[in-house]
């Protein structure tokens, strides 16, 4: 496969600049040392930077095949690396998250972020460059640099703002990852040395000898599952979720989360279609695994940092199930709830957040009874509880029943194994609301219900999850001939 | 400007030194003044870069690969009088004018080195480097046991590689009849498979592993970091190893190619050093220690680029050791400024750092995330440059080793990193003021590690430039 750069540009380098204008934003604040204008200039660079990246959206052409807004430089000729960006029908629409969430994060950090305010908004806005420079890159080189890149402001968030146990987090979280990004390295040169190129779309569907397509498929799969995070890679991520601050909780749940199933659509399927089929019963596997258990974990939380980041867990599996169902259907599923999870996860992790600059405490117990006290926030709360475990008519519904659509249609048995796992997160959902809402004795304490600032962060998720949940079309249409042409060119293979 | 433009400068700087310590009284200026002239050596080493030629009856060559290295000797020197002297403590006031003139003729003594292109000229230029270590390493004050046991070991260890080193130059000159390099190796190439031409090379290469420290001869490192002041290990651990890597590429590029089982000494010494150093690193409390260790296991890394013999080994192997300098340099400014009364900085001094001394802290990130090898810093690059040349030269299960050190290493790296930001400081540690001139260089070293991993290109053109002048 040539490289394959749909003729559809803008007449400046939109990624370019939809990737460096947090860096320009991180910059300038460093110059300021007023709090106030910190924030400001943290908040204008996110703003910018989603308007900037509207064009992205509104100018893509869902018609085309292959990369579109495509940029190539030399960067680096001795080694054949070059600055080569581009975007599909699968990244296109992570960037746009992305491109929401970073002002979000911002706006509900506003507050809660008591000390080195400068640094932390440096961290984000360093974090928002990285992850879309992941979801754009078409240089392995470049895509490995964004990968590792977000991982120190990762690091920084969670040891420096996190909470009690945040040396334990944060140092897990990065050894973890770190671990998985050797892997990748190793692969990376591996494809290197054969190709004579790093470029990603002249590594795909190249008739690779299976031997090396298993060795390669293994580093790669292994680096993602312990992104994504698969069971049983899993473990960092509830101790990493539970120390971090609101604003790290959200990037790491919406956005770095996706990156593991977003590398194994676009590497392990494209570069190793072989070795991903041959591996699928494994993965479909591990993803129910993933589902039923973490959903019974959930179950048993307390807390309710906890239990959303188990909740992740869980949805993460039905994105990998449906990758390895190798059906369009699964496919668009997998795509559908990558989004879905990064709109309705980051709101739950905002809820959290919410409450706990109120009551310092993330305990179910001690923030029950709130339904009288704050309303909005309960309705609010309702909506994205209601979201998580999949009601019709909300977002993850429509990605759920793609998912589960694709699986029957391949495998009975996998399927029925999963749809407990959609009662579960009913259950573990509808448990949490309840407590939350209504207290078994006593009175909660009168506590603010949502101010502007939250209602304002809190609206376009809500906006998005029941958008999305009732005219899922549009979404639809912008990734359908990516991910058929994936599946057309995966045929061969099944 | 002649070709000799930066050894005249820096012999000049030198007596300048030597004059100033023959007065009495209060020299309060010799450091400024130390600035301000190397300063003007990286200057002058800049501007003679393109220059070449041979002189002295072919036993000095200035080519673009000296000229490149001399211009790094230069970087490092400067950088590393840059620093200042923070506590009164560090080297005794009455001998800082000796202490300058001594670096500045190690610095001169390296320069000669990388231009020298005979045994005797080039084991001139070793000694005069040597030398004047040797006599910086007890200059610390206060520490009398401590570091005179350091000098002493450091004289002894070093005598006995030099010792070692003329022995196998001896063997070279009886194999071939020549003192010059080229016929030297030319030589070679009949005997190059015997044990005999294998020995000869590898006994002369002891020399230069010694002062870079590789297995088995890093046994010194941990004892003189620890023993010496901080300013003299910085000027230990930075260029004489850059000086070490050149005379190391010079020698290996000139080896002939069938030399295989020259090859394989190189790869086994470079793989037992990167993981004795990684592994022994795991367990350090003091910061200079830790980097002792660190800087064992990056001779073994740098060593993958010069058995490669080819010329992307030999740029990948510069690239390393420009980025090196900066990285330790990085690591060391934090050492020195966090050093209470010139004593030695545990792991634990750093806890809470980033509260302390914000900028500082990141300094030490970012330098230790290079040392480790994580993207965005210079330190990947180099790393990957590193990998990939020993990778085509077919070294595939060093590559493997080095990988595996790499992760190794993450955990001690990542451990300062870890008690800088999240523990949080004990009792009533208070703020570390930098000066203006401490900031700029903190700047400086975070701009240009960053800018070593993001923008390799330039350099590397040079880099290889200079590696097809060999």
């Amino acid at each position: 496969m040539e490289l394959e750069l749909a003729m559809n540009q803008l007449p400046y380098p939109i990624l370019s600049t939809v990737i460096f204008v947090p860096l320009f934003g991180a910059l300038l604040l460093l110059l300021f040392e007023r709090e106030g204008t910190v924030k400001g200039i943290a908040l204008g660079a996110t703003l910018l930077n989603l308007l900037l990246s509207l064009p992205l959206l509104l100018r893509f052409d869902p018609r085309l095949v292959g990369f579109q807004f495509a940029e190539l430089k030399d960067w680096f000729p001795s080694l054949g690396a070059r600055y080569a960006l581009g975007v599909d029908g699968i990244s296109m629409p992570l960037i746009m998250l992305t491109a929401l969430l970073s002002p979000l994060c911002v706006l509900c950090s506003w507050r809660a972020i008591e000390y080195r305010v400068k640094e932390f908004m440096f961290c984000i806005l360093l974090m928002e460059t990285a992850m879309i420079g992941v979801f754009s890159a078409l240089d392995f080189v470049l895509f490995y640099i964004f990968w590792e890149a977000m991982l120190i402001p990762m690091y920084l968030l969670i040891a420096i703002w996190g909470g009690p146990r945040k040396d334990y987090a944060s140092i897990k979280f990065f050894i973890y990852t770190l671990v998985g990004s050797v892997l990748l390295l190793v692969a990376i040169i591996a494809l290197y040395l054969h190709n004579g190129t790093f470029s990603i779309p002249e590594a795909l569907f190249k008739g690779y000898s299976f031997r090396f397509q298993y060795w390669v498929f293994l580093a790669f799969a292994i680096a993602f599952a312990i992104k994504v995070p698969m069971f049983p890679f899993h473990t960092w991520l509830p101790a990493a979720h539970v120390e971090a601050p609101t604003a790290g909780s959200v990037f790491l749940a919406s956005v770095l989360l996706k990156m593991g199933t977003y590398g194994f659509m676009r590497f392990c399927l494209g570069i190793t279609p072989r070795a991903s089929v041959h591996f699928a019963p494994l993965m479909v596997v591990l993803s129910i695994v993933a589902i039923i258990y973490a959903g019974f974990v959930c179950l048993g939380q307390e807390d309710m940092k906890r239990l959303i980041a188990y909740s992740s867990v869980a949805h993460m599996g039905f994105v990998t199930l449906g990758i390895f169902s190798f059906t369009l259907w699964g496919f668009k599923g997998a795509l559908f709830q990558m989004l879905n999870h990064g709109v309705t996860t980051g709101a739950l992790f905002l809820c959290v957040g919410i409450i706990y600059e109120r009551t310092h405490s993330r305990l179910i117990e001690d923030n029950s009874g709130l339904g009288k006290v704050m309303p909005l926030y309960v309705a609010f709360l309702g909506l994205f509880c209601f979201s998580s475990f999949a009601f019709p008519g909300t977002n993850n519904f429509v990605g759920e029943f793609f998912v589960l659509l694709g699986v029957f249609g391949v495998n009975k048995a996998a399927g029925l194994a999963a749809i407990p796992g959609a009662v579960l997160a009913a259950a573990y959902m509808l448990r949490l609301l309840k407590r939350i809402t209504w207290r078994e004795e006593g009175e909660q304490a009168p506590l603010a219900d949502l101010n502007t600032r939250e209602v304002i962060y809190l609206l376009p998720l809500a906006v998005a999850v029941i958008w999305v949940g009732l005219a899922p079309k549009g979404l639809s249409a912008v990734m359908e001939p990516t991910l058929q042409a994936l599946i057309e060119a995966l045929r061969v293979y099944l | 400007m002649g070709w000799y433009a930066p050894e005249l400068f820096t012999f000049c700087s030198f007596l300048v030194y030597f004059l100033i310590s023959l007065r009495k009284g209060t020299r309060r200026y010799v450091r400024f003044l130390a600035q301000v002239l190397s300063f003007l050596g990286l200057i002058i080493a800049g501007a003679s870069i393109l220059e070449e030629g041979e002189f002295f009856a072919g036993a000095y060559r200035v080519d673009l690969f000296s000229q490149v290295f001399k211009l790094l000797l230069a970087l490092g020197l400067f950088l590393v009088f840059a620093m200042g002297r923070r506590s009164p403590e560090e080297v005794e006031e009455g001998y800082l004018p000796e202490f300058y003139m001594f670096l500045t003729l190690g610095t001169l003594g390296l320069m000669m080195l990388v231009s020298s292109v005979d045994l005797i000229s080039l084991f001139i230029a070793l000694e005069l480097s040597s030398y004047s270590i040797y006599v910086i390493v007890p200059l610390r004050r206060g520490h009398g046991a401590v570091d005179l046991e350091a000098a002493a070991k450091y004289i002894f260890f070093g005598a006995i590689a030099s010792g070692v080193m003329l022995y196998g130059m001896g063997y070279l000159y009886a194999l071939t009849g020549s003192t010059n390099l080229h016929h030297v190796l030319e030589g070679l190439r009949e005997v190059a498979l015997e044990p005999m031409g294998v020995m000869a090379l590898v006994l002369t290469l002891v020399g230069f592993f010694f002062k870079l420290s590789l297995f088995p001869l890093h046994f010194w490192a941990p004892d003189i970091y620890e023993g010496s002041s901080h300013l003299t290990t910085t000027y230990i651990a930075t260029v004489p190893k850059v000086g070490a890597v050149a005379l190391l590429l010079r020698l290996a590029f000139l080896a002939p190619q069938e030399a295989k089982a020259f090859v394989e000494v190189l790869v086994v010494l470079s793989a037992l050093s990167m993981t004795l150093g990684n592994l022994v690193g795991l367990v350090q409390r003091d910061l200079k220690r830790l980097l002792a260790y660190s800087g064992i296991a990056h001779a073994g890394y740098v060593m993958l680029g010069v058995l490669a013999l080819s010329g992307e080994g030999g740029a990948s192997a510069t690239y390393y050791m420009a980025v090196y300098l900066l990285m330790n340099l990085g690591l060391f400014l934090v050492v020195v400024i966090l050093s209470r009364r010139g004593e030695n900085v545990l792991i634990e001094d750093l806890k809470g750092l980033y509260r302390r001394a914000p900028l500082l802290a990141f300094t030490l990130a970012v330098s230790a995330f290079s040392l480790a090898g994580i993207p965005p810093t210079g330190g990947f690059i180099g790393k990957l440059l590193l990998f990939t040349a020993a990778f085509k030269a077919g070294h595939l299960v060093l590559v493997i080793v080095a990988t595996v050190n790499t992760a190794i290493s993450l955990f001690y790296y990542l451990n300062l990193v870890r008690y800088s930001y999240s523990r949080e400081p004990e009792g009533t540690s208070e703020g570390v003021a930098l000066s203006w001139g401490e900031r700029v260089l903190c700047y400086l070293y975070i701009v240009l590690i960053i800018y070593t991993g993001l923008f390799p290109g330039p350099l590397m053109r040079i880099f290889e430039a200079a590696s097809l002048a060999l």
